[in-house]
């Protein structure tokens, strides 16, 4: 699904990337620990195509796709969607025009899908005007619901938000990432596994969210490197034993 | 002054210089229209733009000058009273508490065209307590070559009564040059409430010198708003609404865009001469290539009042902005506050559209949609409507 090879990026004239390589299967739900300041934002930044980011070497594949120089909205159409940590407000753009505008369909069931993420009642409200930490995640599931991508790029989904909203968060997080199951008749839960295409990388601190998704894999980033592959719940506890130190040991 | 040291409005400036006398202010007169349904399809669809319906619906009554005179005007509505500005003046002696009570005729060299010839004008009065929801709606047309328009307008809400106005001014799509000038006298009775909306729909070679001043007394209410999103050669107004009555309110608000070739002086002031007033002035404006003059003026003369003023503009290639708050009490303890900022469309937000799937274009375009909307005046829904289109179609031959 997604392939990056011996990425280094700068960021003003700073590089932050210094050789990133990294391979995501489809269906795949990948994990990014790593201190402040590491480079994480950046490499979500850096695949999703924001300026200001800049790949001086490397190479970026998606679904088999070389998009190191595609535009933004080009990926996001090919099928990366992103929710962002810190949105913009956008004075006048209304969140049922915005969620519309994500899936390109003026017919779209808004008030269906806001209601699944508690925010029926924001759909007239300007986008991320006044909304409070978990309002911005739960807009940007709502977005990414209409949005339906393929890999989805999720900036500390646990960041900002209480324990009632962590649930939900984490059940949407879930479900976009085709993992809810549900026993139906007409297709076991096996069939509904193989059917399964979307893949994602998650950045997070705390480990929260691994309460709600299952994650196979993941890695630490430091000063813009990854460390070797293992299973996240494995790194959590090695990180909160022995701190980062233990994973550059094994970078050096 | 060396090329240097000057500021790019005061060459722009000169362009607010117009000779009076270079239009026609006679014979223009125009036969009265008993059917507004009969118009010249072209000249209802610019009436449509500037926010009026022929069809009246929904409207309590409907005033139409066109040119030199008045051509229709009907009232649908007990409880309001409309009448051509003559006929006014006429039956009610000539109205001495209102006609050039609020406006100076020796303003300026305009006000004086307009107090030697009168052209006509509506005059618009609701009675004590009478709460109008649907719109009286007027429009000043001009149709015909180089014509020069003077009207006086005059609206008084009486004591707790509830008003709105949707005034349109448009041009017929062939006009080339033309002057339009317009005197407005406002007066808001206690506890009135009046909700004044001006739409222009000029054309390129047309110039514009309205006159408004505003007087409220104790706990009335005037909202009022002003849109511009056509072209016009140069428009130039300053409404002044004065609070005078304890616990009086005033919200100015005014989405402005300005093609190239359009020079735009506009903005307001608000005057706090009683305690307990409120006023709010918001101003949106962007250019894409025209030049937009943006002063707001709040002033605060009494203890205790409170006053916001925010102007914002978006350059989206070319142009001019030129925003100026200014703020002034005379009083210890007024509020008084200002928002301004002048720039481009943050690159931050057009991302945050295109990493959803618009291209930058299109993420543009929405976001100067978004900046340009009129849902904080409040305005009745078709007319939003129409609003909501006008931007659309100027939209798209602008961003």
């Amino acid at each position: 699904m997604l392939k990056v090879e011996n990425l280094h990026v700068t960021v003003g004239d700073r590089e932050v990337l210094k050789g990133v390589n990294l391979e995501i299967a489809q269906d795949e739900t990948f994990i990014l620990f790593g201190p402040n300041g590491s480079g994480k934002t950046t490499l979500l930044m850096t695949l999703m195509g924001f300026s200001g980011f800049t790949v001086t070497k490397g190479k970026i594949a998606f679904r088999g796709r070389d998009m190191t120089r595609m535009p933004l909205h080009e990926r996001a159409k090919l099928g990366v969607g992103m929710s962002f940590q810190r949105p913009p407000t956008i004075n006048g753009l209304k969140l049922s025009q915005l969620v519309k505008l994500c899936a390109d369909d003026q017919d779209l069931d808004v008030q269906g899908l806001a209601r699944e993420v508690n925010l029926e009642h924001f759909l007239e409200r300007d986008i991320n005007s006044g909304f409070s930490g978990g309002e911005i995640k739960r807009s940007e599931l709502l977005q990414l619901m209409a949005q339906k991508p393929k890999l989805l790029l999720f900036d500390e989904p646990e960041s900002g938000v209480d324990l009632e909203n962590m649930a939900l968060i984490g059940k949407m997080v879930r479900r976009l990432l085709q993992q809810e199951y549900r026993a139906q008749a007409e297709k076991s839960i096996r069939e509904q596994k193989d059917e399964r295409d979307t893949s994602g990388l998650i950045i997070t601190h705390t480990g929260h969210i691994l309460n709600y998704v299952n994650a196979d894999r993941g890695t630490v980033m430091y000063e813009g490197k990854l460390c070797c592959a293992s299973r996240p719940r494995d790194i959590l506890n090695q990180i909160s034993e022995s701190g980062y130190e233990e994973c550059v040991r094994c970078l050096t | 002054m060396s090329d240097i040291m000057k500021t790019n409005t005061v060459d722009a400036k000169s362009r607010e210089k117009i000779s009076v006398s270079d239009f026609d202010f006679q014979g223009a007169k125009a036969e009265a229209i008993q059917d507004l349904t009969r118009m010249d399809p072209k000249d209802r669809q610019q009436l449509l733009m500037a926010g009026v319906d022929v069809n009246q619906k929904e409207r309590s009554a409907t005033y139409l000058h066109m040119n030199h005179s008045n051509v229709h005007c009907s009232s649908c509505r007990p409880g309001v009273e409309v009448l051509d500005i003559q006929q006014a003046l006429d039956t009610y002696d000539h109205l001495p508490e209102y006609y050039w009570k609020a406006v100076d005729p020796e303003k300026d060299e305009y006000t004086r065209a307009v107090a030697e010839t009168l052209h006509g004008g509506y005059f618009i009065r609701t009675e004590k307590g009478a709460k109008i929801t649907e719109p009286v709606q007027s429009c000043l047309f001009i149709k015909g070559e180089n014509v020069g328009q003077n009207v006086h307008n005059i609206i008084v809400v009486e004591e707790d009564s509830e008003l709105n106005i949707i005034t349109g001014c448009a041009v017929s799509h062939d006009v080339k040059a033309a002057l339009h000038l317009g005197v407005s006298e406002i007066y808001i009775k206690k506890g009135g409430k009046l909700s004044f909306t001006m739409v222009h729909n000029w054309g390129e070679e047309v110039h514009v010198r309205p006159r408004t001043v505003g007087i409220v007394e104790e706990n009335g209410v005037f909202l009022n708003n002003y849109i511009l999103l056509k072209p016009v050669k140069s428009a130039q107004l300053y409404p002044s609404l004065y609070l005078n009555g304890t616990g009086a309110v005033a919200t100015s608000n005014s989405v402005i865009a300005a093609p190239p070739g359009s020079y735009v002086n506009s903005g307001s002031r608000v005057v706090l001469n009683a305690p307990h007033t409120r006023a709010e002035i918001i101003a949106r404006t962007i250019t894409t290539g025209g030049t937009i003059i943006n002063p707001g003026h709040l002033v605060g003369n009494a203890y205790p009042c409170k006053g916001h003023l925010e102007c914002k503009g978006l350059i989206l290639q070319d142009g001019i902005i030129h925003a100026i708050p200014e703020l002034e009490a005379s009083v210890a303890g007024v509020e008084l506050s200002h928002e301004a900022a002048v720039g481009k469309v943050a690159q931050e937000e057009i991302e945050y559209l295109m990493a959803r799937g618009l291209d930058e274009d299109e993420a543009t375009s929405t976001i100067v949609r978004g900046f340009l909307n009129v849902d904080i005046m409040g305005l009745p829904p078709e007319l939003k409507q129409a609003i909501d289109q006008t931007i659309d179609e100027a939209g798209e031959e602008m961003f």
